[in-house]
């Protein structure tokens, strides 16, 4: 990609009155990452189950909706097809990470297929394969996927996704067809979540500020006017195709090893159904946006549990409806559309320069000069 | 395979088609006026079908009172959906309609799911439509041959009003171009309607025989045929009505015959469908009856 030089490099951040030097800035950055390391240390030692359950998940969503976001937001592409990347992910970790004696155990009615069944590699090895052959797959039909654009996309990824589904239904040799494959060994734990996460926020932020972040926003805005200033199309959505598949196949492999059994019926478009939810409510194009959805729709997950659970308010009984937390989702993702459809974030992010400018903002306005 | 299996296949093609056929015309009406994949009209089959069984149980509506009863109820359900989920959104960005026909598909299948339930229900098919026909060696039910000709009714009644009449013209028009239209002073909300309508309704005949057809209905029994004649409507021409019908049994025939004649197959009958898509946006992205694009 020799001839990425054409579109000016994006300058540092015009210092605004007050705003933070870069030299604080890294000292900041510094900061929240040992802030995050003592909250998963202080969670790992002495968190319940449960909230360790929630953290983990927190962190999956945060790598799946801010690669996701990165097609959906960044490039402005309807990609409905997450929930196929993941498949990959989680199957090629799991098979990957499985001793050969538990695979056995697991394929009853078909033997695995060789060379599956005899190799076993440690689980990093295994993560990182799972983020390589999601992003196999993605190079793969991102040549018919790129040609076009708009809704037709949107249904050839989501047919993507589909057949994703249905072939690890049917191919038992590979993926053990509906039984699934059980008994997992539980290798996530908040460090490799978290690492994860934090290292996929990183990344694509980075890329999104770079050359090639500039030309898939100048690709979203106005293909045509992108195309005549010399952007490629085809090549900048192809990268970021790329490394969205290679998290979201890690992450794939992460949740995989998170909830231990696996099946054709967890990887449907209601994966990815929930991530555009998370992306959406966060704000499409936001990288931050994208992480405040995910913990919102973990956490708001579990919260609404209780609309599913009998209810006792003094001698009412209010039995609990079944499938309700759906309905709620579903007309959250409606009105977020119809009313608010910037989000939460719109395309800002929650950057030091942007606190502080708030900050300032409300400082001048208590002491008027 | 035998001449008689090949022949019994080819028929249960046609059947399966006709009602790709009449869901694909909806696809194909509402994507030529306002370029969206309207993802909620698969769900219509199963507004439908819920309808039609619940005329003929809680309120013991003969059949030919019941099937008409839900149509029109649908046909409204669809008028409903625009206003609600589509008509705010005209002047947004077309990645948010898009999300807002997701999120309003989904809305409805759990909306069902939660005041219906999740188990499928035996939907009672009238006794009329219950006979097989057999003629030398082939088992025909009856139902086979009323779908592709209460198909071919319907087809011919649109196609009646889309070109022989003023609403039908307005509608052309609008398909053509949206805005000139508008300057033309034709009202454009009453002419989506009657596209949602239409659309609609036919969905709901679709879905009404699919349930006959396979007589166990749950609340996600559109989705993939909705998404199919989706891809039915791209094969033959997305905003081509004859090309929406032409697609819907190309496709049928195409998933009877392959799994027919490639039995080995079977499980991946779901695939072929996307498959068939892909190939046809790589080598023919306008379809079988669509014009050229224009750029």
């Amino acid at each position: 990609m020799g001839n990425s030089f054409y579109l000016p490099r994006p300058k540092a951040a015009a210092n605004p009155a007050g705003g933070p030097t870069a030299g604080l800035k890294r000292w900041l950055n510094a900061a929240l990452f040992f802030l995050l390391f003592g909250v998963l240390f202080l969670f790992s030692h002495y968190g319940s189950g449960y909230q360790v359950r929630i953290l983990n998940n927190i962190a999956i969503f945060i790598t799946l909706a801010v690669s996701y976001n990165l097609i959906n937001g960044v490039c402005g592409l309807l990609h409905l097809g997450p929930n196929g990347f993941i498949a990959i992910g989680a199957y090629t970790s799991a098979l990957l990470a499985m001793s050969p004696a538990e695979k056995n155990l697991n394929f009853i009615l078909s033997n695995v297929i060789w060379p599956l069944n005899v190799i076993q590699v440690p689980f990093a090895v295994s993560l990182i394969a799972a983020g390589a052959m999601a992003a196999l797959f993605a190079f793969l039909i991102s040549f018919p996927v790129l040609r076009v654009r708009g809704d037709y996309l949107a249904i050839v990824t989501l047919g993507f996704g589909e057949v994703v589904r249905v072939v690890c239904n049917g191919a038992q040799s590979v993926t053990n067809g509906p039984l699934g494959i059980k008994g997992l060994y539980p290798h996530t734990n908040l460090w490799w979540s978290w690492g994860v996460a934090a290292l996929s926020v990183v990344v694509i932020q980075r890329l999104i500020n770079s050359n090639y972040g500039l030309a898939m926003k100048a690709i979203r805005e106005d293909e045509t006017a992108a195309r005549a200033m010399g952007v490629d199309p085809f090549r900048r959505l192809m990268l970021g195709f790329l490394i969205s598949a290679f998290f979201s196949g890690i992450a794939g492999g992460l949740l995989a090893h998170l909830i231990t059994t696996i099946s054709p019926g967890l990887f449907t478009f209601l994966l990815t159904f929930n991530l555009l939810i998370m992306i959406v409510v966060g704000g499409l194009g936001s990288t931050t946006g994208a992480i405040l959805g995910a913990a919102l729709f973990a956490w708001g997950g579990e919260a609404l549990r209780v609309v599913e659970q009998p209810m006792q308010i003094g001698p009412l009984t209010i039995p609990g409806i079944p499938g309700m937390r759906m309905v709620i989702f579903s007309l959250v993702l409606l009105l977020v559309i119809l009313f608010a459809r910037k989000g939460i974030m719109g395309r800002r992010e929650l950057s030091w320069d942007f606190l502080f400018s708030k900050l300032a903002g409300s400082r001048r306005a208590k002491t008027p000069s | 395979m035998s001449a008689t299996l090949f022949v019994q296949q080819l028929i249960n093609g046609i059947s399966l088609g006709s009602l790709y056929a009449l869901i694909a015309i909806g696809y194909t009406m509402v994507y030529g006026i306002l370029r969206l994949i309207n993802f909620a009209h698969g769900d219509l089959l199963m507004v439908a079908a819920y309808a039609a069984l619940y005329g003929m149980l809680l309120f013991s509506l003969p059949w030919f009172i019941s099937f008409p009863l839900a149509i029109i109820a649908t046909g409204a359900i669809g008028i409903l959906l625009d206003r609600a989920a589509y008509k705010p959104l005209r002047q947004a960005p077309r990645i948010s309609l898009l999300i807002s026909a997701i999120g309003a598909s989904f809305l409805m299948e759990n909306l069902a799911l939660v005041l219906i339930g999740g188990v499928p229900k035996a939907f009672h098919r009238p006794n009329c439509f219950s006979h097989v026909i057999i003629i030398g060696g082939l088992h025909i039910p009856v139902l086979t041959i009323y779908s592709p000709l209460v198909t071919l009714l319907l087809v011919l009644g649109l196609l009646y009003i889309v070109f022989k009449t003023r609403a039908g013209k307005a509608m052309r028009a609008a398909s053509r171009d949206f805005e000139a239209t508008r300057l033309m002073g034709i009202d454009l909300d009453r002419i989506i309607a009657l596209t949602f309508l239409l659309g609609s309704s036919l969905a709901a005949a679709s879905g009404i025989m699919w349930a006959m057809k396979y007589p166990q209905i749950n609340p996600f029994m559109g989705v993939l045929p909705g998404l199919k004649a989706f891809i039915a409507a791209v094969l033959g021409g997305i905003g081509n009505i004859v090309g929406a019908v032409l697609g819907g049994f190309l496709l049928g025939l195409f998933e009877i015959l392959i799994v027919a004649l490639l039995p080995d197959l079977a499980e991946y009958r779901d695939a072929f469908a996307f498959l068939l898509l892909i190939g046809v946006l790589l080598f023919r992205p306008t379809g079988i009856m669509g014009e050229p694009f224009i750029e």
